[in-house]
C-alpha cells in the first residue's frame, strides 16, 4: 500500500490510560532520530496488523509541533466500532514496532485570524491540544471550550486548564452545562476564526449557528474523521486494474481495493479530504454517499464516489481504477 | 448613473457585485457619489429593524445633496457624512475596532472607494470573500506610479501623468489588493519622449 503519504517506521515509547474511555500512545523513531515537523491540527494514518486485517486509522497529533523527538496521539475506544480502537487499546504495548504515515493537516489554524476561538467535544480536543502548543509558543490569542460527559471522562480537561489558565472553560453534560453559543459568537472582536471539532451534531450547531448570525464561511473550521459505514456487501469492476473485487459488510470500499493490490490513494480515510475521490465509469444501482467532500450535486450525479467511507448498493459498479 | 459593465481583464482585476442585505449583528456601509443609489435599492427589501443596526459612511463627493437627505431617510442607528475619504477614515477604522463577528459590511460607489475600505476591512480581520461590493458613478480609477510609488487619484486617461513624479505612465488592469489601486507603469521607458496620444479611457 503506497498510495498514503511517506510511512515512517516507529516504537511505541509509552501506553498510557488516561480515563475509562482513552489511552494515550507516544511514538519515537525506530532506530532513533527526529520526526517530521507538523503543524497543529495534523493527523497520522496507524497502520495496525490486526491478524490478516490491515487497520488503518487517523488519529490527530495532540503533542507540542516543536518537538521533534516524539509524536503523541489519543485513542478513545470504540467497542462498536470496526476494531481500530479496540486494537490499539488491547494489542499496542510498549515496545513494539509500528507504521504511521507522515502528518497531514486537513484542520490547520488559519494563522491571519486575530483570534482562534476552540469548540471541542469530547474526544474533538486532540487536535486543539497542539493547536495551544503552537499558538502559546507565538503568543496568539486564543480560547478554548470544552464540552465533556462528565468530570472524569474530561480527557486533559484539568491539565488543559492548569497549563492555559483563564483560556479555558469545560462544561459538563452531567451537570447540565451547555457552551452558550449565540453569546459566545456574539461577543467575538472582528478578525477571530472558529475552530470547532467533535461530534457530528455539534459541528453542524456551530457552522448554522454562526451562518445565521453573519460569520464569514471562511471564518468556520470544522473537522470530523467518519468512521467507515457497514453495510451489505456488494461487488465492484475495477476498470483499469481489470480486477473484480469484493467489498465485505464490515470493510471500506478502500480496503477492498487496497486489498486486491490497487493502488488507490487516501489521506484522511475519513470521508474529508478528497484524495480518494474516484471516477464511476458505470452503475446499475444506488450510492451510499456518506463523505462530507462530495457536493450535493456531485453525489445525486453519479459519475465520483469516496471509496473510504461510501458504499453502493445494486448490481453493477464500474470504477476507474 | 447606472452600473458599468467592466470588460473581460486579468485575474487580479477586482470584479464588483450587487449589494443584498445579509443576516448580521450590525452592518457596516461605507459608500461615495452614486454608491449611495446601491444602498437606497438596497433598502427596498428591508425593515426599520435592519436599519437600526446600520451605520453609513457617506461620502457624497460631486453628488453634493442629492443623495444624502434621502439617505438620512433610512433611519440607520449612525449616519456620517463627509467631505473625502481621508477625512472618513479615522471613523472607518473606528467602527471596525468596535463591531463584532457577524457585522457585514457593503461598500458601494467608485473602485478608489471600496478598495481602500476593504483593505481597511481585511485588515480588521474581515476576509475578503466576505465583503460585498456594488460598483456604481465614475470609472476613474485610483492609479499606484511604480517608480516614484505616489498615487495619483480620478484617473480618467491612459497615459496620463503621474501627478507625484510626473512621468506619463501606462495604465495597467494589475490591481493590488493592500494598495487599493492599480499599477502605473512608465509608457516611454524604451523611447523616451514618444508618448501616444491621450484617450479618455475613463469617466
Amino acid at each position: 500500500m503506497s498510495a498514503g503519504t511517506a510511512k515512517l517506521n516507529v516504537t511505541v515509547a509509552e501506553v498510557k490510560p488516561i480515563n475509562d474511555l482513552v489511552t494515550r500512545f507516544k511514538f519515537v523513531r525506530t532506530g532513533g532520530g527526529d520526526l517530521p515537523t507538523f503543524s497543529g491540527g495534523a493527523h497520522t494514518v496507524v497502520e495496525m496488523q490486526d491478524g490478516g486485517i490491515t487497520r488503518l486509522n487517523a488519529y490527530s497529533l495532540m503533542s507540542n509541533p516543536a518537538d521533534r523527538g516524539a509524536y503523541t496521539i489519543s485513542v478513545r475506544r470504540d467497542d462498536q466500532g470496526r476494531g481500530g480502537s479496540r486494537f490499539m487499546h488491547s494489542q499496542v504495548k510498549e515496545g513494539m514496532e509500528m507504521v504511521i504515515s507522515n502528518p497531514v493537516n486537513l484542520f490547520s489554524l488559519d494563522l491571519r485570524a486575530k483570534k482562534h476561538l476552540m469548540l471541542a467535544g469530547g474526544i474533538g480536543i486532540t487536535p486543539f491540544m497542539a493547536q495551544m502548543h503552537q499558538l502559546s509558543m507565538m503568543d496568539g490569542n486564543f480560547e478554548l471550550h470544552y464540552s465533556v460527559r462528565t468530570a472524569s471522562l474530561g480527557t486533559y480537561a484539568k491539565e488543559l486548564s492548569e497549563r492555559y489558565p483563564g483560556k479555558v472553560h469545560i462544561y459538563h453534560d452531567d451537570q447540565k452545562e451547555a457552551i452558550d453559543l449565540k453569546t459566545l459568537l456574539a461577543n467575538q472582536p472582528l478578525g477571530t476564526h472558529v475552530y470547532v471539532c467533535g461530534p457530528k451534531g455539534m459541528i453542524n450547531w456551530v457552522h448554522s449557528t454562526a451562518g445565521e448570525m453573519g460569520w464569514p464561511r471562511e471564518a468556520v473550521h470544522s473537522e470530523e474523521f467518519l468512521a467507515p459505514a457497514s453495510g451489505k456487501p456488494f461487488e465492484v469492476k475495477c476498470a483499469v486494474s481489470n480486477k473484480i473485487v469484493q467489498v465485505g459488510e464490515h470493510q471500506s470500499l478502500l480496503e477492498a481495493l487496497e486489498a486486491a493490490g490497487i493502488d488507490a490513494p487516501y489521506l484522511c480515510r475519513g470521508g474529508a479530504c478528497g484524495q480518494c475521490e474516484t471516477n464511476v465509469i458505470g452503475y446499475d444501482g444506488k450510492f451510499l454517499h456518506y463523505d462530507h467532500w462530495l457536493t450535493d450535486e456531485q453525489k445525486a450525479g453519479g459519475k465520483h464516489i469516496m471509496p473510504c467511507v461510501s458504499r453502493f448498493e445494486g448490481k453493477t459498479l464500474v470504477l476507474d481504477r | 448613473m447606472s452600473k458599468t459593465e467592466f470588460p473581460p481583464s486579468i485575474t487580479s482585476r477586482p470584479v464588483y457585485g450587487e449589494l443584498e442585505a445579509r443576516s448580521g449583528s450590525g452592518h457596516l456601509m461605507i459608500a461615495d457619489a452614486e454608491g449611495a443609489e446601491a444602498i437606497l435599492d438596497l433598502a427596498k427589501s428591508t425593515d426599520a429593524a435592519f436599519w437600526a443596526k446600520a451605520h453609513i459612511i457617506y461620502i457624497p463627493k460631486k453628488t453634493g445633496t442629492k443623495f444624502s437627505s434621502q439617505l438620512e431617510e433610512l433611519g440607520a442607528g449612525q449616519y456620517y457624512a463627509g467631505p473625502s475619504y481621508e477625512a472618513a477614515q479615522s471613523r472607518i477604522r473606528r467602527a471596525l475596532q468596535d463591531c463584532h463577528m457577524g457585522t457585514q459590511v457593503y461598500l458601494s460607489g467608485t473602485e478608489s472607494l471600496m478598495g481602500q475600505a476593504m483593505a481597511e476591512a481585511t485588515a480588521a480581520g474581515i476576509p475578503h470573500t466576505a465583503i460585498q461590493t456594488e460598483h456604481r458613478g465614475s470609472t476613474a480609477r485610483r492609479m499606484q506610479c511604480v517608480h516614484c510609488k505616489g498615487i495619483t487619484e480620478d484617473v480618467t486617461t491612459d497615459p496620463f501623468e503621474c501627478s507625484h513624479c510626473g512621468l506619463s505612465l501606462f495604465v495597467r488592469d494589475h490591481y493590488s489588493r493592500r494598495l487599493a489601486a492599480f499599477q502605473g507603469v512608465r509608457v516611454d521607458a524604451e523611447d523616451p519622449g514618444n508618448i501616444p496620444e491621450k484617450v479618455e479611457l475613463f469617466k
